[in-house]
């Protein structure tokens, strides 16, 4: 037990840091994931055959691709795309990223393409009245959308988005072969120093679990305060 | 980009061999604890809630080094038996996925059992039909054609798991690819071959799914 004492002999206080990590870049990746899920879900929605075919190649390539072979893209082509736009613009030096943001970014391109699906979902089973009677009311677009299509979606996307977060959240863990510090890659580090890989890989488990356990406890709330008057 | 082809085929064997045994393995698994999961003897309940519920709430690849990097601490199993299994990465590979996929199936299998219309249970009971022919002739079936969808899904999802196997040394699809990634830097060629090589799975494994579906749907 004195190996989870904090200060320098032993890694409680190393793990609590990597746990914060974890989370860090779980709900930055879950961010990017909007950004990437609020321009592809118009695209989804839109009649034109060809936003349809971009946004629906997007979804299934990500889907159906392991997410550690997006990660490897990343990692490894991350730096090497940069450089190649910054050598456009007449800057040759070498670029390295940081590993906070190509896990951030790699794991909130696939959350993203989740959130995208759970948000069609949510939009199309929105009664089509709605959508006629803003129209009718000579309610404008972007009202239509905040006051009208928004509270109703996200009743129906939050328990979808549980499911997203949940994924995102446990993804975050394959970040730890990009060298990302996170809880992984601190009990890997631990492990390997203290020759204890057991007792450390069932402390990132039991993190895990309590990570899962709290934001599950999280979500409910806001279930029941956007669900009200159902 | 073509040159690596070869090489990535053969290594998308090792991982449709890691698929099908952890699937194999993981339904039967999957059958036990959702079975375990309808018991009225709560601890024996309660159990198979704890089981699902750790390795649904934890990574796969944490589960992957405990069994890996975290068994083979122990000094009893090392000189057991088992030990012939447990070196193995292939086999821990097996293990972990079986054991994750189990408990996914569970829940998909327990779902669609509680789905099954009471009336159909009792139609088999009136008809002085024994309680086990009940349960593997007439529930069996009908939980399995329930849970095809959301099976589907599960496989598709363990098929992207097994990718995790490459951590563990194993040179499945994925760490063949982080290979000629690694020594080419070529990153984006080899994601296209490999990424497509699993599009492909994916595709066929859908159809397959779909294709059951149609076959065994009540409407026939």
């Amino acid at each position: 037990m004195e190996l989870l004492y904090f200060g320098d002999s032993g890694w409680g206080d190393e793990l609590a840091i990597a746990t914060l990590m974890t989370i860090a870049v779980s709900i930055t990746a879950m961010v990017i994931g909007f950004v990437f899920a609020a321009i592809f879900t118009p695209l989804k929605l839109s009649k034109r055959k060809y936003f349809n075919l971009i946004s629906n190649s997007y979804t299934t390539v990500i889907r159906g691709v392991p997410e550690l072979l997006v990660i490897y893209l990343f990692f490894f082509g991350g730096s090497g795309a940069i450089m190649y736009v910054a050598s456009i613009f007449g800057y040759n030096d070498y670029i390295e990223i940081n590993a906070f943001i190509t896990g951030s970014f790699s794991i909130g391109i696939i959350s993203g393409a989740y959130s995208t699906e759970v948000f069609r979902g949510a939009i199309q089973s929105i009664d089509k009245g709605q959508f006629e009677a803003a129209k009718v009311l000579g309610v404008s677009k972007f009202t239509q959308f905040y006051k009208i299509i928004l509270p109703q979606m996200l009743r129906l996307a939050i328990p979808n988005l549980s499911n997203v977060w949940q994924i995102t959240l446990k993804d975050t863990s394959l970040i730890s072969v990009t060298g990302l510090v996170e809880i992984m890659r601190q009990s890997y580090i631990a492990a390997g120093s203290t020759r204890d890989p057991l007792f450390f890989y069932s402390c990132a488990a039991v993190l895990y679990l309590i990570l899962t356990y709290l934001s599950m406890k999280l979500i409910n709330k806001l279930e029941v305060k956007y669900s009200r008057g159902y | 980009m073509f040159n690596s082809f070869p090489k990535l085929l053969s290594a998308a064997v090792i991982t449709l061999k890691l698929l099908f045994a952890s699937l194999f393995f993981g339904l039967f698994i999957g059958l036990l604890f959702a079975i375990l999961r309808l018991n009225k003897n709560i601890l024996i309940n309660k159990f198979a809630y704890g089981y699902s519920y750790v390795f649904r709430g934890t990574p796969l690849l944490v589960q992957i080094f405990i069994i890996y990097f975290g068994l083979a601490q122990i000094e009893y199993l090392r000189t057991s038996f088992l030990w012939v299994i447990l070196k193995e990465p292939y086999w821990c590979a097996i293990i972990a996925f079986t054991l994750n996929t189990g408990a996914y199936t569970s829940e998909i299998l327990r779902s669609a059992f509680q789905t099954i219309k009471p009336g159909i249970i009792e139609a088999g009971k009136s008809l002085g039909i024994s309680n086990k022919i009940i349960f593997y002739k007439i529930q069996i079936p009908i939980a399995i054609r329930q849970s095809l969808p959301a099976y589907g899904n599960e496989i598709i999802l363990m098929m992207k798991g097994t990718s995790l196997a490459s951590t563990v040394t194993l040179m499945d699809l994925t760490g063949v690819a982080k290979y000629i990634i690694s020594t080419t830097f070529k990153p984006i060629e080899v994601f296209i071959v490999a990424g497509g090589i699993y599009l492909f799975m994916t595709f066929i494994i859908h159809n397959v799914i779909k294709y059951l579906e149609k076959k065994y749907s009540f409407q026939q």
